[in-house]
C-alpha cells in the first residue's frame, strides 16, 4: 500500500506530462501572438518554407498572453511575444517580460519612433486611426482635427466606438501628451456631448451607422474602413486624415519583442528580423490592409488610393505610458 | 451524523475536500491579490464607474431572473401539461437555443436591431416618420440573455412537471382548485427545487459573461474586471474584484438553498399527464414557437446567410479539424467533469452533514467566474507549481500548457451545471431500494451495478450532454490554456470578433451550433424517452 502510495504522485507526473508538449526540438521558435492567425500564419509559413525553422504558436488577448507569461516566468517556452498596440507591448516591458535586442536589421528597418528605445519591441506594421466621414452629408472642408471634432457643430453627428477599446485609449494618451490632460479631458468631454447615439461595440458598427444616417463622421481604424470598401466599392464615406495642420494623424502598431526568457532567443531575434524585411512587411501589411513599419516599403495599392498622410511622429510607447491616466480620463468624462 | 464519533480522518471528507480545494486553487489565487494595496484603482472605480456597474448588474440579474422564470417555467408547464398543434416538435425544439452561444445571440441582436440593421431600415422605408430605437437598451440585454438561458429552468422544470404525474394535479382540483390555483398552489411548489437549479445556473452565466454584455457595451461588474486589467493594467485590483464576485455567488447559493428549505426533488412514480387540447391551444403553439424562432431559427438563419459567402473562404481541411478537435474537447471534459460530479454527489449523500455540504458547495462556485480570470488563477498557480517542480526534477514546464490545465478550468467552471442533474438524479434513488438489493445477497458493486446505475443514467447523461455544450461554447479559459495546436471553433470565433469581423464569424459560429446540436439531439432523445 505504501509502496502504491510513494508512486502515485510520480505516476501522475507522469500521466499529466503525457498530456502536456514534448520538449521542442532547436530548430523552433514558439510564439504567442493576439494577432489572428488567418493573417499571421502566412507568414509563418513563408518564413518555414525558406528556413526550414518550423514555428508553434498561440493566439489570445496581449493581456492574457502578457499573464501567462508572468506567471511562466523561467520556464516559458515562448521566444517571442507579437501582439498588436504599442501600449500592450509597453505593458510587457513593464513587466519585464522581454528582453533588449541590438540588430541592426531591425534598426535599419523600423522607424526610431516606432519602436522601443531599448530595442525590447519592434514596430511591424502601422495602423492609421482618423476620421471617417459621410460624403453625402459632409464636406471635406468642415473637418481638420480630432479636437474640432468636439466643437458645437458636430452637435449630435458623432459616432465612436467604446472606450474600453485599447486603440481610442492610445488616442487620448497620446491627446494627453500633447495637449495636457485639462484639455484632452475637455476635448473627450466635447466628444460625448456630440454623440448621435450610445458608443458602439466595434469600428463596423461606427461606419454603419454613418452610412444608415445615424450620424455624419466617426473616427476609424483605417483597415476597417478598407475592408468595408473592398466589398463595397461605391461606399458613400471616405477617410479624412486628421490633424495634418498640427501633431499629425495618429498612428498605433502591431509589433513584436523577443520575451525575457527565450529558450531559442537567437531563432527568435532572426524570425523578428525576417519580418522587418520587406517580403513579410508586405504579408503582414497587405494581409490586413494595414501600412508597413519599414519605411521602405509601399502599402498596398488599395491602400495607397486613400492618400499620403502627415503621421503622428510621437513614440508610439506613449500609448502604454498614459494609457492608465486616459482610461481614467475617460471614465471622468463619461465616455463608455 | 455525528463525525466527531469516529477519531479517523474521515475519507469521504478527505476527497470531497480534495475536489474542493482544486476548485479553491485558483480562487486562493485571487484571494492572495488582497495582499497588495489596489486602493488608488478602487478609488478611481468608485468614484467614476462602480455604482453604475453595479446597478447594471442588479438589474440585468433581476431582469434575467424573471425572463428565464417566466419562459422557461411556463414553457415547461405548456409542454409536460397541455396539448396544442406542434407540441411534439416543439418540446424538443425549445432545447435548441442551449446550442447557441450568449455572445453570438448578442452580435445577431444588435447588428439585426441597430440603426444600420435590416429591420429599423426597413421601418425607415415604411414610415417615414419612424425616428428610430436603441438596439442596445438594457431590456434588450435582458431578452437577449433570457432566451440563451431560458433552457436551463425549462429543462429541469420540464422533468419536474412531467414525474408530479397526474395524480397530484387531480387532487387538487377535486378539493375544489381552479385550473389556475391548483398550478401556483400544487404544482409549481413541488417543481420549485429544480426550477431554482436551473435559475441558479442561469443566473450564475449572467454574472460570470462577458462576452454578451461587450457587444452591446452594456457594462457589468464583470466590465470593471476586464477594465482593471487590460485597462489600466492591474490584474490584483481584476483579481479582488473577481473574488467580491464570488461571495455574491456564495451569498446567492446560500439563500437559494435556504429558500428551498426541506423541498426535495421526489419520484412520485405517478402516471404521466394527460394533456388535454384546450380552446387555447393555437394560442400555446404560437407562443412557444415564437421563442423558438426568436431564439434559434432565426439567429441561425442570420448566420447562415452570412456564412453563405464565406463557406469557398473559409471552410478547408483545418476547419474539420477544428470542429473535430471541438467535440473531443466537449465530450472527454465533459465525462471527467460528470465523473467528479458524481462523485461529489454520492459523498454528499453518504455523509450529509454541514462540513460535506459546505465543500460540495465551493466545488460548484467556479460556474461564476469569469473564464478569463478563472484561467488567470490556474495559469498562475500552475506555474508555481512548475517551478517547484523545475527545481525538484529540472523539469520543463509541465503543467501549463497541458491539457491537465484545460481540463481543471473545465471541471471549476463546469461542475455546478453537472452536478444539479446528478444530484437530482441520486435522490430519486430511494436509499431502500439498494438495501433492498443488499438484503437480496447482491455485493456492493453489483448491486450498484444493477439498481442504481440505471436509475442514475438519464441525469448523468443530460449532464454529460448539458456540460460537452457548455465547454464546447467556452471561449476565454480555453484560449488561455489550450496547448499548442489545440484551436477550437470558440477560438476561431474570437480571432475572427477580436478584429470586429463579426460577419466572417458566422461560419465558425454556425459550425459551432451545429456541433452542439448533436448533444441536444442525444439530450432530447433522453428526455423522449424518460
Amino acid at each position: 500500500m505504501t509502496v502504491l502510495r510513494r508512486l502515485a504522485l510520480p505516476a501522475l507526473a507522469l500521466l499529466v506530462a503525457a498530456c502536456s508538449e514534448q520538449p521542442e526540438p532547436k530548430n523552433e521558435v514558439v510564439v504567442y501572438t493576439s494577432r489572428n492567425d488567418e493573417l499571421i500564419k502566412p507568414v509563418f509559413d513563408a518564413y518555414t518554407e525558406q528556413t526550414g525553422v518550423s514555428i508553434r504558436y498561440i493566439t489570445d488577448n496581449a493581456g492574457a498572453l502578457a499573464a501567462r507569461l508572468k506567471a511562466e516566468g523561467e520556464q516559458s517556452p515562448a521566444d517571442l511575444l507579437v501582439t498588436v498596440d504599442a501600449g500592450n507591448l509597453w505593458q510587457a516591458t513593464q513587466e519585464d517580460l522581454l528582453q533588449s535586442v541590438e540588430s541592426t536589421v531591425l534598426e535599419g528597418n523600423v522607424p526610431e519612433h516606432l519602436r522601443d528605445e531599448q530595442g525590447r519591441w519592434f514596430g511591424l506594421t502601422q495602423r492609421a486611426r482618423t476620421i471617417v466621414y459621410s460624403t453625402e452629408r459632409v464636406q471635406p472642408s468642415e473637418l481638420s482635427s480630432y479636437e474640432a471634432l468636439a466643437d458645437e457643430q458636430w452637435k449630435g453627428r458623432l459616432c465612436l466606438r467604446t472606450s474600453k477599446k485599447v486603440y481610442n485609449q492610445s488616442l487620448v494618451a497620446t491627446m494627453i501628451e500633447r495637449l495636457g490632460e485639462e484639455e484632452a479631458e475637455r476635448v473627450v468631454r466635447g466628444w460625448v456631448d456630440n454623440l448621435a447615439t450610445d458608443v458602439f461595440a466595434n469600428d463596423n458598427a461606427v461606419m454603419e451607422a454613418i452610412i444608415a444616417g445615424q450620424c455624419d463622421v466617426g473616427i476609424v481604424n483605417t483597415y476597417y474602413f478598407g475592408r468595408l470598401q473592398r466589398d463595397n466599392p461605391q461606399l458613400p464615406l471616405k477617410l479624412f486624415w486628421a490633424n495634418q495642420d498640427s501633431s499629425g494623424t495618429h498612428v498605433n502598431i502591431s509589433g513584436g519583442g523577443v520575451t525575457r526568457n527565450a529558450p531559442n532567443r537567437e531563432a527568435a531575434v532572426a524570425l523578428l528580423e525576417w519580418m522587418s524585411k520587406p517580403e513579410a512587411q508586405k504579408l503582414l501589411a497587405d494581409g490586413n490592409l494595414e501600412y508597413p513599419a519599414s519605411s521602405g516599403v509601399e502599402a498596398a495599392e488599395q491602400v495607397k488610393a486613400w492618400g499620403d498622410f502627415k503621421a503622428d511622429d510621437l513614440n508610439v510607447s506613449v500609448a502604454g505610458s498614459r494609457q492608465v491616466e486616459a482610461v481614467k480620463l475617460m471614465d471622468r468624462a463619461g465616455y463608455r | 451524523m455525528p463525525v466527531t464519533a469516529d477519531r479517523r480522518p474521515d475519507r469521504y471528507l478527505i476527497i470531497a475536500g480534495a475536489l474542493a480545494l482544486a476548485v479553491l486553487l485558483p480562487v486562493a489565487v485571487l484571494l492572495s491579490a488582497w495582499r497588495g494595496d489596489e486602493s488608488e484603482t478602487w478609488r478611481h472605480l468608485v468614484d467614476t464607474v462602480l455604482w453604475r456597474l453595479l446597478g447594471h448588474t442588479a438589474w440585468l440579474v433581476i431582469g434575467v431572473g424573471i425572463g428565464v422564470l417566466l419562459l422557461g417555467a411556463s414553457l415547461a408547464w405548456l409542454v409536460a401539461t397541455q396539448d396544442f398543434p406542434g407540441r411534439r416538435v416543439l418540446d424538443w425544439a425549445l432545447l435548441l437555443p442551449l446550442a447557441m452561444p450568449a455572445y453570438v445571440l448578442a452580435f445577431v441582436v444588435v447588428q439585426g436591431l441597430d440603426y444600420a440593421g435590416p429591420v429599423q431600415t426597413a421601418l425607415r422605408q415604411w414610415w417615414p416618420g419612424f425616428s428610430g430605437f436603441s438596439a442596445r437598451h438594457p431590456l434588450w440585454v435582458i431578452a437577449t440573455l433570457s432566451l440563451v438561458f431560458y433552457p436551463y429552468v425549462y429543462m429541469l422544470a420540464r422533468l419536474a412537471f412531467l414525474t408530479q404525474g397526474r395524480a397530484v394535479m387531480e387532487q387538487a382540483r377535486l378539493l375544489g382548485r381552479g385550473p389556475w390555483a391548483a398550478f401556483f398552489q400544487v404544482a409549481l411548489p413541488m417543481a420549485r427545487p429544480a426550477i431554482a437549479a436551473g435559475l441558479a445556473l442561469a443566473l450564475m452565466e449572467t454574472l460570470a459573461d462577458f462576452g454578451a454584455v461587450s457587444v452591446f457595451n452594456f457594462d457589468t461588474f464583470t466590465t470593471a474586471i476586464y477594465k482593471s486589467w487590460y485597462g489600466l493594467f492591474n490584474l490584483a485590483a481584476a483579481a479582488q474584484l473577481a473574488s467580491l464576485l464570488l461571495l455574491f455567488v456564495l451569498l446567492a447559493l446560500w439563500l437559494e438553498r435556504r429558500g428551498r428549505g426541506r423541498a426535495r426533488y421526489g419520484d412520485r412514480g405517478g402516471r404521466p399527464m394527460v394533456a388535454v387540447r384546450s380552446r387555447w391551444a393555437w394560442l400555446m403553439t404560437c407562443y412557444a414557437g415564437l421563442v423558438v424562432v426568436l431564439a434559434f431559427v432565426l439567429p441561425a438563419g442570420r448566420l447562415l446567410y452570412w456564412t453563405l459567402d464565406e463557406v469557398a473562404r473559409g471552410l478547408d481541411a483545418r476547419f474539420m479539424s477544428l470542429a473535430l478537435r471541438t467535440l473531443t474537447l466537449g465530450i472527454s471534459a465533459g465525462v471527467l467533469v460528470v465523473g467528479l460530479a458524481s462523485v461529489l454527489a454520492w459523498l454528499q449523500r453518504l455523509r450529509p452533514h454541514r462540513l460535506m455540504r459546505a465543500l460540495v458547495r465551493t466545488a460548484t462556485m467556479g460556474y461564476a467566474l469569469p473564464g478569463s480570470v478563472l484561467a488567470v488563477g490556474i495559469v498562475i498557480g500552475f506555474a508555481a507549481i512548475d517551478r517547484q517542480l523545475g527545481q525538484w526534477f529540472g523539469w520543463r514546464q509541465l503543467l501549463v500548457g497541458s491539457l491537465g490545465a484545460l481540463f481543471l478550468a473545465y471541471v471549476i467552471r463546469f461542475m455546478a451545471v453537472a452536478f444539479g442533474p446528478v444530484e437530482s438524479a441520486l435522490e430519486r434513488v430511494r436509499p431502500a431500494l439498494l438495501d433492498a438489493a443488499r438484503t437480496l445477497g447482491a455485493p456492493p458493486l453489483e448491486a450498484a451495478r444493477r439498481v442504481l446505475l440505471p436509475m442514475v443514467a438519464p441525469g448523468l447523461i443530460t449532464a454529460l450532454l448539458l456540460v460537452g455544450i457548455d465547454i464546447m461554447k467556452e471561449m476565454p479559459a480555453t484560449l488561455l490554456l489550450r496547448p499548442f495546436g489545440w484551436d477550437t471553433l470558440a477560438v476561431r470565433i474570437y480571432e475572427l470578433t477580436a478584429e470586429g469581423e463579426w460577419q466572417r464569424a458566422a461560419l465558425p459560429s454556425l459550425a459551432l451550433v451545429a456541433v452542439g446540436l448533436l448533444p441536444v439531439y442525444l439530450l432530447v432523445r433522453r428526455l423522449r424517452h424518460s
